[in-house]
């Protein structure tokens, strides 16, 4: 009892003493503390961004300095385990053509249906159509990638190899299933670029006699162009960054060559193999991790750049 | 301009409609493939051994997940405790606060950015930060801190365009009748947005749930065979775990080797070459819990959008 009317005595204090500096005072200093804090969490993502480029650059350049920087791009062998000829070998090429490959093709598939998709919803699908096909487009896209994974195993991966003999695990899998894993990413921003434009550029045309088509390739798409573009170079860096597919599907030996039939590995799928959380630090393998990481991070970064640039910079403004 | 012939142009407008419908069953046909694929591969091992049993790599009529899904709760409650408050700050700063200079742009690219770097990138940062450098170990701590970070530019995103739908007369009206600037967002603002506030918790907590690559590099254990209990306990949650049977080597048989085609009276067939049956099982349930949660969060968030402006 006591210690609580003590309690009330001092909030009281505080109060009378806070009340005498004047209410404006109070409310300016709260006001400064929340906007200090969430300027603080705000910062948070630079703080983050910058946190990983340094994570990742201090064994990066201990990697350089025993590796050249010519034979890590140059090289075309990748055994960071077993030492051929003697010395062991960082060639990135392999898993650099690995990844430039099951991205590429895994876009040449994705690419065209997540942009026909869009086009499809936005210019001629009736309601009742969109409000069925957006939420299950929206499923597709949050189904996690392991699920992916495991579904190349058991159906894409029988079919491959009995209709193009391929082998069990192979590039091809996991180029088929990026593909359909970057469909709703693309559709759903390409959706959006196509709804940016005006309505009233549409009515113009089909008022000049187009037809839906014409009116959809020569004005609606030239006009959302730049977040078109966007959400391509968007969709490309996720298939560039794409793992656990990648992993499951694919295969492990990483050898430079260009067959999509035969087992392929990407930069992602070397790390996410190699790394498990015990590789001792200090060591070159665990140096050639972060190297392949920051290659990784740098070839996204500037893709991610480029997709933002082109969304603003080249963007019209209609009223 | 050449004229073509109108029914040249038609023709062309259907082939085309047909080319776009083409790409649409493919998607939907996909996940229509996928799901019953899964499912009927999971059949018969959804048992409520598969959710009660610990993990095993030896027997898969015996093998489970219940590590798996406490790991699991830990690895979405805690990123979500973490990257809500820290997400939803930065982006109400973002959005009320901040002035439109070089900083700002620098945040935004950011964020930005932070959503674009591939996940497994996070699981280097989160083995050279949190698992060395911070010596947590490969913990729950570790992975919940690594999927803050892979979660918080998602955050942010969201509550800004949740923010940003907030009439600019209910802040004004807030302003006028004598609220300080926080006291408007805080009473008019952030509950206005609830709906898209509650969109980005749906978002974080489906991104935690499913991602895989980051926690396999910081090094989540695979069959695990206790309950983790605590932040510095090791951890493998469900997708972890899933790739972890999906990595063993397809079974048929219990009891190998002889075999020769012909079955020894201990040996016993296993559905679905066993190990794919697991990994199925614990797919139906990581989308159970995943559309479980997306279900309730979105009829949440229809009860919250009633109000109109």
């Amino acid at each position: 009892m006591s210690s609580d009317t003590a309690g009330l005595q001092a909030r009281a204090k505080l109060k009378g003493a806070l009340a005498s500096l004047g209410p404006r005072f109070v409310w300016t200093a709260g006001e400064t503390l929340v906007r200090a804090g969430l300027f603080l969490a705000a910062a948070f993502a630079v703080i983050m961004a910058i946190a990983i480029a340094l994570s990742l650059l201090g064994p990066t350049v201990s990697f350089f300095g025993e590796i050249s920087f010519f034979e890590f791009f140059g090289g075309i062998v990748w055994s960071p385990d077993i030492p051929i000829d003697g010395s062991l070998r960082f060639g990135v090429l392999p898993l650099m053509v690995g990844t430039l490959m099951i991205a590429g093709a895994s876009s040449a598939i994705g690419l065209p249906l997540g942009f026909g998709a869009a086009i499809y919803l936005r210019e001629y699908a009736p309601g009742r159509v969109r409000e069925v096909v957006k939420p299950v487009l929206e499923i597709l896209a949050g189904i996690p990638t392991v699920v992916l994974g495991f579904f190349a195993l058991l159906v894409v991966s029988p079919f491959l190899q009995s209709s193009f003999g391929a082998s069990f695990f192979s590039g091809a899998n996991a180029i088929v299933v990026i593909g359909i894993m970057i469909i709703p990413i693309v559709s759903s921003l390409s959706e959006d670029a196509l709804t940016a434009v005006p309505t009233d550029l549409r009515d113009g045309a089909l008022a000049l006699g187009a037809t839906r088509f014409e009116a959809t390739t020569r004005v609606v798409v030239p006009a959302g162009l730049s977040g078109i573009g966007a959400s391509f170079l968007l969709a490309f860096s996720r298939a560039v960054g794409e793992t656990m597919i990648v992993l499951i599907v694919a295969g492990q030996h990483i050898r430079l060559h260009f067959d999509i039939f035969d087992q392929m590995t990407t930069m992602s799928g070397f790390i996410a193999k190699r790394a498990t959380g015990d590789v001792p630090s200090g060591t070159v393998v665990y140096d050639a991790l972060f190297a392949v990481g920051f290659t990784l991070f740098v070839m996204t970064l500037l893709l991610n750049l480029a997709s933002d640039r082109l969304r603003s910079r080249f963007r019209e403004v209609y009223e | 301009m050449r004229l073509k012939s109108l029914r040249l142009r038609e023709a062309k407008e259907y082939t085309f409609v047909a080319v776009f419908l083409v790409s649409i069953v493919a998607a939907l046909g996909t996940l229509a493939i996928l799901l019953g694929s899964v499912v009927s591969t999971a059949l018969p091992y959804l048992r409520p051994e598969v959710v009660l049993n610990y993990a095993s790599a030896i027997n898969p009529l015996e093998a489970g997940y219940a590590a798996a899904i406490v790991g699991t709760v830990w690895l979405v409650a805690l990123p979500l405790l973490f990257s809500i408050p820290l997400g939803i700050a930065a982006g109400v700063y973002l959005e009320e606060y901040a002035p439109r200079n070089r900083l700002t742009r620098l945040f935004e690219a950011g964020v930005a950015n932070l959503a674009g770097v591939p996940s497994v990138v996070f699981g280097l940062l989160g083995l050279a930060l949190f698992v060395r450098l911070l010596r947590l170990g490969p913990s729950v701590l570790a992975g919940a801190l690594t999927l803050t970070i892979l979660v918080f530019p998602y955050v942010v995103i969201t509550t800004q365009e949740a923010v940003r739908a907030v009439p600019q007369s209910l802040r004004e009206g807030a302003l006028a009748l004598g609220a300080t600037k926080w006291q408007a967002i805080r009473r008019q603002v952030l509950p206005a947005g609830a709906p898209g506030l509650l969109t980005a918790v749906i978002l974080a907590a489906s991104r935690a749930m499913g991602e895989t690559a980051p926690l396999i590099v910081i090094g989540a254990t695979f069959f695990q065979t206790f309950l983790p209990g605590d932040v510095l306990d090791p951890f493998a949650p469900l997708p972890v775990q899933i790739y972890g049977y999906i990595g063993l080597p397809r079974q048929d048989f219990l009891d190998l080797p002889p075999r020769n085609g012909i079955l020894d009276p201990g040996e016993v067939l296993l559905p679905n070459g066993g190990w794919p049956g697991v990994a199925a099982a614990g797919i139906v349930i990581l989308l159970v819990i995943l559309f479980a949660f997306n279900l309730v969060a979105i009829i949440a968030r229809n009860r919250l959008q009633r109000r109109r402006w």
